[in-house]
This record gives structure tokens, sequence and C-alpha cells, in this order.
């Protein structure tokens, strides 16, 4: 056990943690080169179309030290974004090091320093990186004088690196048998291993990753989880190569994987323990319970499949524990589930991967953060889904999350953020000179303000020189009211959406405009309505639509024609009935597709 | 009973919103031509059936020769069965026809032309790019008429973003004061990847508003009905006893041969698409092969096909011919989708014929699309 050691790189996002990962892989030949293409830990789709990571990835390294002795490295990359923040906390858990990974070019940016507190918090050994030294804007000098501020080591603690050009390789690998220290643990002691991970396999079953803190795990020894308390046989245990590589065992302190053939995706939970059926011991301390930032509605395309989405929701949510859901329904959409994300990349995400792995079309509504509604008859109620708003009535009052923004920048940009900001119902509460050419900004502002479009217009009227991270602060009481959307007089509850008063009549009618795109015309006018209560604040009209046929339509045209019918018939039974009203998939998130 | 398609792939313009298939390079005619010759011999299947309709379609038949054209006229009664009162039609355009040519038509057999006059205007024309002008169009009428030409039809394009009501309907009361036997009538129509398409995509072109085309076509059928016309297709309007023989084979699913680039046959299972390439054609058919895609056509994509091209016709979807081809069951499950274009006033349930009213007309793609079966 000693020669083992457990680290994961943490960096903000886009700082290179996976190009570095490749040259550690490739360095140590973990990795043959016909396997080897950038960021190769990124192995799906999604992760490659956008260029980022999405899910943490653990591979075992095995790697000769200068002194001839051999060491197994545990590696996890991690997601830089924040709304992955959940997968950088889980990996810390099964680690004793991290790799700490700051751009030369850009300096300490804001998820550098919510990692780095996560890893802290930890008691993970960190070993500072300045990555991209190859790059023309390095600013190595500047760097190491923020590292040494923020972390308190020593300049010779940080170390030089650049991934794409491979430059620091070896005093990266020689620091982490260095400097990490080795996993504690009893071997001799009954099994304790922490699921971090888990991913549904449709031949294998759910195929589970742990580290082990105690004991060992061996094939076809008889296992048990502590949560479910259910008994199964270990078909298969192993490590996790680029692919998995069966073992008879898998050691005190090491990360493995493990196959016990379960499909139903109920009986696994990430942060539960595994011991041993024969010699059980105690659960060891999972994860914090994960909090999600904002909700949406997901609901089956076709009102049908709704079991086989949720059994593919749960599917999912194995491999991605940030993913809450509870049954909800709706008039307009039926029997579908209220989702919990930590923001709109992840919400984007699960849509995407309900998609492409589980080959699922959903209708996503409205997103919107938690308020707390108190009645005037004292009960306090959790609003995660307008429909759940009180009647203005009954109600006392509402409170909406506020958080704390923290915005590291250049000074030239300070007026446009602070204009972004306030235009926010942001509260400036700090500003402070981290350099000459960096300064801090501390916001308090909703959280609803800031999970729509914040991030986009941040990096617009900053041209990308600032990072951005948030934490929650208090609920705060709020002049929140509930917009509601008629179709034809008709109420959908899909469309309604919480927002401040203050912005309620602008965006009732962007989103009016909006749905005018998005809907078909059809035989008879429509027309859209916005209201607060029974106010009408917004109004659009679709003209009825005059003329639905085709001109001609000789023997070379049949095939042609009938298969545009059948199309249409196919986009028809995609379609949602409101009243009498049918409306496409996409109008639902029309709320996110408004233009200033 | 079988009809017979020739595609001449041939024109001497882009006209801007053609998706047929032709090529504006002449020099392949006679190679063309040959391999058609050589394509009917190829050609197997049941060539004993009576031959009851022959349309020479393109791009623009008018093209070809008198030569050419006897040759392949000649063939086809080599080699089928063709009726004594088989339906001749060939398409024409005004800047081909002269008295001479028309006098050879007739002559050779054919006894249907199919005029693309599209206009009366010149703007309309210029616009869509077509090769005639305005007085060549009407000029052409009257060669035919003196070649002794009675059963013929003329194409005419509405909708145009060029094309004002008034100019449409004083091109309406031309087509009625010369008297014409039958004209088909359509809405200009944005194809994909048309000339039109990018022209429209880059500002150089104005849009077709599909209100103002709804206006016009409403217009045609009144005034069309008015002067007599049976409306017996969306697009279709003709004097007594003229109606398009051939095209009402497409729409009742009666098996046709097809000959030459780019045409389709149907055999009552496949229908098939030769190479829409001249050079490619050729080649092919000089090694003996037929260069052809197909496609099955299920029982329930014919059951499809019924109901969109027959709901387009004025007798609409007949009851019992549906029971005898389909079945009971599906003729019941059809049923059930009547009830939304009934009451709407789209349709007409009568005498087992279920029928688009007029205001149905301009809705036929969806009433249909909401009857389809799926596959
Ligand atoms: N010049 C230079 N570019 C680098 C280096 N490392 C990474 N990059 C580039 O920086 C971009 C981001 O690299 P990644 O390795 O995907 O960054 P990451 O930290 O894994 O990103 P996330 O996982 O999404 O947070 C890519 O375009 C890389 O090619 C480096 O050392 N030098
Ligand atoms: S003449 Fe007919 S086939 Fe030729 S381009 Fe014009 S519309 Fe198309
Ligand atoms: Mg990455």
């Amino acid at each position: 056990m000693k020669n083992i050691r457990n680290f994961c790189i943490i960096a903000h996002i886009d700082h290179g943690k996976s190009t570095l990962a490749d040259r550690l892989l490739q360095a140590t030949n973990t990795i043959s080169e016909r396997d080897m293409m950038d960021q190769v830990l990124d192995d799906m789709d999604l992760e490659r179309e956008k260029g980022i990571t999405i899910k943490s990835h653990a591979i075992q390294i095995n790697y000769k030290y200068k002194n001839g002795e051999d060491y197994t490295l545990n590696l996890i990359d991690t997601p830089g974004h924040v709304d992955f923040s959940y997968e950088v906390s889980r990996a810390l858990a099964a680690c004793e090091g991290a790799l700490l990974l700051v751009d030369a070019t850009q300096g300490i940016q804001a998820q550098t320093i919510s990692n780095l507190y996560l890893a802290i918090e930890n008691d993970l050994e960190i070993i500072p990186v300045i990555n991209k030294i190859d790059m023309d804007g390095a600013m190595i000098e500047e760097v190491t004088d923020q590292i040494i501020e923020l972390i308190g080591c020593k300049k010779e603690d940080i170390l030089l690196a650049s991934g794409r050009a491979g430059i620091g390789i070896t005093e990266i690998l020689e620091g982490i048998v260095e400097r990490i220290p080795s996993p504690k643990g009893n071997p001799e002691a009954p099994l304790q291993a922490l699921i971090f991970d888990c991913v549904f396999n449709p031949f294998r079953g759910i195929i589970v990753y742990y580290r082990i803190v105690n004991g060992s795990i061996r094939k076809n020894e008889k296992i048990k989880f502590v949560s479910t308390d259910q008994e199964y046989d270990a078909d298969e245990v192993g490590i996790l190569k680029l692919k998995m590589q069966q073992t008879q065992i898998v050691d005190c302190g090491n990360v493995g994987y493990l196959i016990t053939g379960i499909k139903n995706a109920k009986e696994v939970k990430v942060g539960d323990t595994i011991i041993s059926a024969a010699n059980p011991a105690e659960a060891i301390q999972g994860f914090e319970e994960v909090k999600p930032m904002v909700f949406a509605g997901i609901f089956p395309v076709v009102t049908d499949d709704f079991e086989e989405l949720r059994d593919c929701m749960e599917k999912l949510q194995l491999n991605d524990a940030s993913l809450t859901f509870e049954l909800e329904t709706s008039q307009a959409l039926g029997f579908g589930f209220r989702c919990g994300f930590l923001g709109l990349l992840h919400m984007e995400i699960i849509q995407e991967r309900l998609e492409r792995e589980f080959d699922q079309t959903v209708i996503t509504t409205v997103p919107n953060v938690s308020f707390v509604a108190y009645t005037t008859r004292g009960e306090k109620i959790n609003v995660n889904n307008p429909t759940e708003m009180p009647d203005p009535t009954q109600m006392d009052r509402i409170e909406e999350p506020f958080i704390k923004a923290q915005i590291i920048t250049k000074p030239e940009y300070i007026g446009n953020i602070m204009t972004l900001c306030l235009g926010k119902r942001g509260i400036l509460i700090n500003q402070s000179y981290l350099t000459q050419t960096r300064v801090e900004l501390i916001f308090e502002m909703p959280l609803t303000e800031i999970v729509f479009d914040f991030y986009d217009k941040l990096k617009s009227q900053t041209r990308g020189y600032a990072s951005f991270d948030y934490h929650p602060l208090e609920y705060r009481e709020s002049d929140i009211v509930k917009m509601d959307i008629l179709l034809n007089s008709e109420k959908v509850d899909a469309l309604s959406a919480l927002i401040h008063r203050s912005r309620a009549q602008e965006f009732g009618r962007k989103l009016c405009e909006k749905l005018k795109e998005l809907l078909p015309r059809q035989q008879f006018q429509i027309a859209i309505q916005a209201a607060i209560g029974a106010k009408i604040v917004a109004r659009e009209n679709i003209s009825a639509m005059r003329k639905d046929v085709t001109a001609k339509c000789y023997g070379g045209d049949i095939s042609r024609k009938r298969k545009l019918l059948e199309k249409q018939k196919e986009g028809k039974k995609r379609m949602r009935q409101i009243g009498n009203v049918e409306v496409p998939q996409e109008a639902f998130l029309a709320v996110l597709k408004l233009d200033d | 009973m079988a009809g017979i398609y020739i595609h001449i792939p041939f024109c001497r313009k882009a006209c801007h919103y053609c998706n047929f298939f032709f090529s504006t390079t002449l020099q392949l005619k006679n190679e063309v031509v040959d391999a058609i010759l050589r394509e009917i011999e190829l050609t197997t299947g049941r060539k004993t059936e009576p031959i009851e309709t022959i349309y020479f379609g393109g791009g623009t038949p008018s093209l070809l020769t008198t030569e050419q054209l006897k040759k392949i006229l000649g063939k086809l009664h080599v080699e089928f069965m063709v009726s004594e009162s088989a339906e001749i039609t060939l398409e024409a355009n005004p800047d081909d026809i002269n008295a001479f040519l028309a006098e050879d038509w007739r002559r050779m057999g054919i006894n249907r032309l199919s005029i693309g006059i599209q206009s009366f205007y010149d703007n309309d024309l210029e616009w869509m790019n077509r090769a005639h002008n305005a007085s060549q169009g009407l000029n052409s009428i009257e060669l035919i008429r003196g070649a002794g030409f009675e059963n013929f039809s003329i194409d005419l394009i509405f909708g145009a973003p060029v094309t004002s009501m008034d100019q449409w309907k004083d091109n309406v009361s031309k087509a009625v004061q010369l008297n014409i036997p039958h004209i088909s009538s359509y809405a200009l129509t944005v194809e994909p990847d048309t000339a039109l398409d990018k022209m429209i995509r880059q500002k150089k072109k104005m849009n077709t508003d599909p209100d103002e085309q709804a206006k016009q076509y409403e217009y045609l059928m009144d005034a069309m009905t008015a002067a007599g016309y049976e409306h017996y297709e969306i697009s279709s309007f003709s004097l007594p006893g003229m109606h398009s023989r051939h095209n009402s084979s497409y729409w009742k699913g009666v098996p046709y041969f097809g000959f030459g680039p780019g045409a389709h046959s149907f055999d009552g299972q496949q229908r098939k698409w030769n190479i829409s390439s001249n050079p490619a054609y050729i080649k092919s058919i000089n090694e003996g092969k037929i260069p052809s895609a197909s496609e099955l056509i299920t029982p329930i994509k014919r059951m499809n096909e019924y109901i969109m091209t027959s709901l387009r016709t004025a007798p609409g979807i007949d009851l019992q011919f549906f029971t005898e081809s389909f079945g009971e069951e599906n003729l019941k499950q059809l049923q059930t989708g009547f009830k939304t274009a009934i009451t709407n006033g789209h349709a007409i349930l009568n005498n087992d014929q279920f029928f688009l009213t007029k205001e149905g007309k301009l809705f036929a793609d969806g009433i249909a699309a909401d009857l389809f079966f799926p596959e």
C-alpha cells in the first residue's frame, strides 16, 4: 500500500487538466500510441463535441520511480465547469492529493479557488502546477506570486508544466510519489469501500466504481451494500485502465470496479459503502447531498413513454449523482419529472444524454430556482415549480435564494460588470485589487438572475476576461409573481414562470413574441397572452393558416409527397395539444431563447 | 391496363423554380434517345398489358426532332400493345412550337399536348426565368389549334411575389376566354435546393406569401367553376370530358412503365426511378443494365398513397374501393379519422365517398396526413 498514490487533477475550466492527463498517461505508457488522442479521458461524445470534461474519469498508472521502485498511481481527471462541481467533490474523497493546475496566461480564477478549498476540506496534499507555460502570454512570475499568496506555499513547491508541449511531466510524476502520502487504511480489517460513481451497462448491468478504504475485495466473494443490506456475488472485480481490467483482487487503498449483475438502478447508490457479507463492517461517511440550483420539468414527448423514461432517468442518475428528480404531473404534459440540476449546462447535458444514450426524446420546461412561500395561515411551502405557488390572496410573503457572487476580472471591465450585475438586482459588497491588473468584485445577487444568461452576458461584456463563482446565501423576501401563459385563453401550466415583478412585463412581452415564432400556424387564429393573476400583461396573435396543400402531384412526386406527409404526421404526434392548439416540443423551452 | 411515361431530360433554359431533372446542354440528345430505345427493349415485365396512355414529359419533349419522337413512338408500338384509343400526350414549350412541328406531332399519333404557358404576362415569365415570352405563349395556342389539336392543356402558375391579384385574375380570364380545354394550375412552390430557393435565401428574390397564394387559389376555384370547368383534382381543371387520362391513372395507382433518365415507374409493388444523369444513364444502358433505384410500396404505403392522391380528386376516397383493396379493419380505422375534417367543414361523407369541400382543398395535405396509417 505504501506504493499507491491516489490523486486528482483540479483546476478552473479549460486550464488544461485533461491535456496534462494525456501526457502523464503517455509518459508512463499507460495508453498505447495507437489509442492516444487529445483529451483521451474525455470519452463521451458530448465531451468531445463541447471540448469540456463533464464526468470525472479514473485511470490507473504504473510508474517506475527513479530509484527503480514500482508505484501504482490512481489518477482522476475532473471537470472544471461549476455545473459539474459535484463530480469534483466526489473524486476528492477517493484521493490523498491533488494537482492544482493554474493556466499561466490566466492566473488564479474563480473555480481555482473554490476547487482548492474543496481539496483542503478533504485534507488533500496540494501540488500547485503552473500549466501552459509554452504559451506566449505565460506570466509565470505573476502567477507564482498569486499561488503563494493563495495557498501559502513556497516558490519551490510550485511546478512548471505544459500539457501541450510535454514540459515538466517527470517532475510532476516524481512530485506525486514524493509529496502525496500513501493511503492509510488497514488491509487486514473487514472490507469498507466507498462508491464514488456508477454506470449502467446494458450488457453487464451496473458497474460500480469505488475506493477501498479498509480491507480488500476479491472476485466471487459475497459482498453487501450498507444502505440496502442486500447481498451479491462479486462476479468481476478489477482496476480501471483505459478499459476495465479484470483482477482477482483489489487491494486496500486502491481504486477499482465491481460487477455483480445488478440491473435495477434502485439497488445501488453513489456514496454507499461496500462491505463483506461474511464479515460486515460499518458504513463510512458518504457524500454531502447535492443541492440543486435550478429545477425544470422533463416529460416524455409521447405520453405513453413515461415508464420507459422513468427507467432511463434512474439509469442515468447512476452515472450522474447530481441529478435529482421526483414525479410531476402537468395538465399540459401529463406525467413527468421535476428535476433538480446544478445549472443550465447540466440541464442541457442531461437532456442530451437522455437522447443519445437512452434514445429518449423529451420536453424540458421552463427552469426556475426554488422559492419559499409563507401562507397567511403560517405554512411554509417550498416552491420548486410554478404550480406550487400559493394563490396571491393566501400568501403572506415569498422569499428567494440569494448567492454571493465572486467575479475576478481586469480593471477595465469593472464598469460593464457593474452595469450587468446591478441590472440583475445585484448588490455590490466588495471590490478589491488582487494585483494591479486583477480585481475581485463581490456581489450579493438573487440566484434566479444568474442561472439563465448571466454567464454568457458576463463573458461577452468582458471579452472572456472574467471568471465567476458563487455560493449560496440565505433566502430573502422578494416580490416574486407567477406569470402564466395562455393559448386561446387556456392556461398552459408547463409555460408558467416565477419572476420578479419588476421584470414581469418585459419578460411576458418577449416570451409572447418568441412563442409566436415557435408555434406553427394552425387553421384558426391563436391568441398568446401573458398574465399575472387576471391581468394580461402582453399579447400576440398568430393568424390562421390559410393553406396547407402542395401544388402538383404527378407520378414521380407521389413517393416524395407521401414521405413529406408522413413526416408531417410524425411531427404532429410529437406536439402537445393544449385546448385546440398544438404546441411543439421546443416551445416549452422558449424562455431560454429570448433575445434582448 | 397500364401507362407509359417517357422522360426527356433537356431544356433550353433553366426555370428558377424547377426541381425536375433536366440538362441545358443538348449534345447528348441523340445518345439519350438511342438509350431510351434500348431501355424499352431491355424492359421486361408485363408488356402485354394494353397501354391506355403515353406521356412524354420532362424536361422539354418538344426539343426532340420529329425523327427522334417517331423512333420512340415506333419502338413503343413494336414492344407494347398500345391501344387504339390510347391518350398520347406531349409536353411542349411555347418557344418550340411551330405549325410544321405541330402538324408532325398530330400525324405521328400524338393526340394531346400540354403547353408550358405558366402566365400571359412577361413580368411573371421573366421572374421565373422562362425561355418564352407572353406573345409566344398566345401564339403557340393558335398554332396548335391550327394543326388540329383540340385536346390540350396549359400550365398556369399563381402566387409568385410579382403576380398581383389583378394580374392573376386576368390570367385566369384569358384562359377562360381562349376556351382552353384543360388547365393545370398550381402555386409557385419554393422547392429545396432550387435556384429560386437559393436566391430567396440570399435575399435576391422575395419569398412567396402563402396567404396571398391561398387567395389566388380561391379565386381560381371560383372563376373556373363559374366558367363551367370541372375542378377534378386539386391542380386540374377541365371542360367536360377533357380530363387527363394519364395523370388520373397516377392518382388511381394504375401501373405504368417509365423510360429515360430520371423517369419513374410503378408496377403495382415497386416504384422505381432511373438515375438522374444523362451520361450515367447512357453508359449503363449501353452495358445492358437499366440504372434504377426502387422503393417497395408496402400495403400501408399504398393505402397512404391512395388516401393522399384520391383526396386530391373530386370524388375523393371511395370507401367501397378502399374496402375491396385494403379490408374492413382498415376502413374502420380510416373512418375514425373523418370526423375532424367534417366538423371543420373541410370534407363531406356522402354515398360512400369522402371528399373535400372547396375550403378543404386548401388543407388537403394536413387532412391526408391526419388520415395516414402508421408504418
Ligand atoms: N498552449 C497550450 N494549450 C493547452 C495546454 N494544455 C491545454 N491546452 C489547451 O487548452 C484547452 C483546454 O484543455 P483541456 O485539457 O481540455 O482543459 P480542461 O482543464 O481539461 O478543461 P475542462 O475539463 O473542461 O475544465 C485545449 O484547447 C487545449 O489544447 C498547454 O499546456 N499549452
Ligand atoms: S421548362 Fe419545365 S422542366 Fe425545363 S426548367 Fe422549365 S419548368 Fe423545368
Ligand atoms: Mg477536462
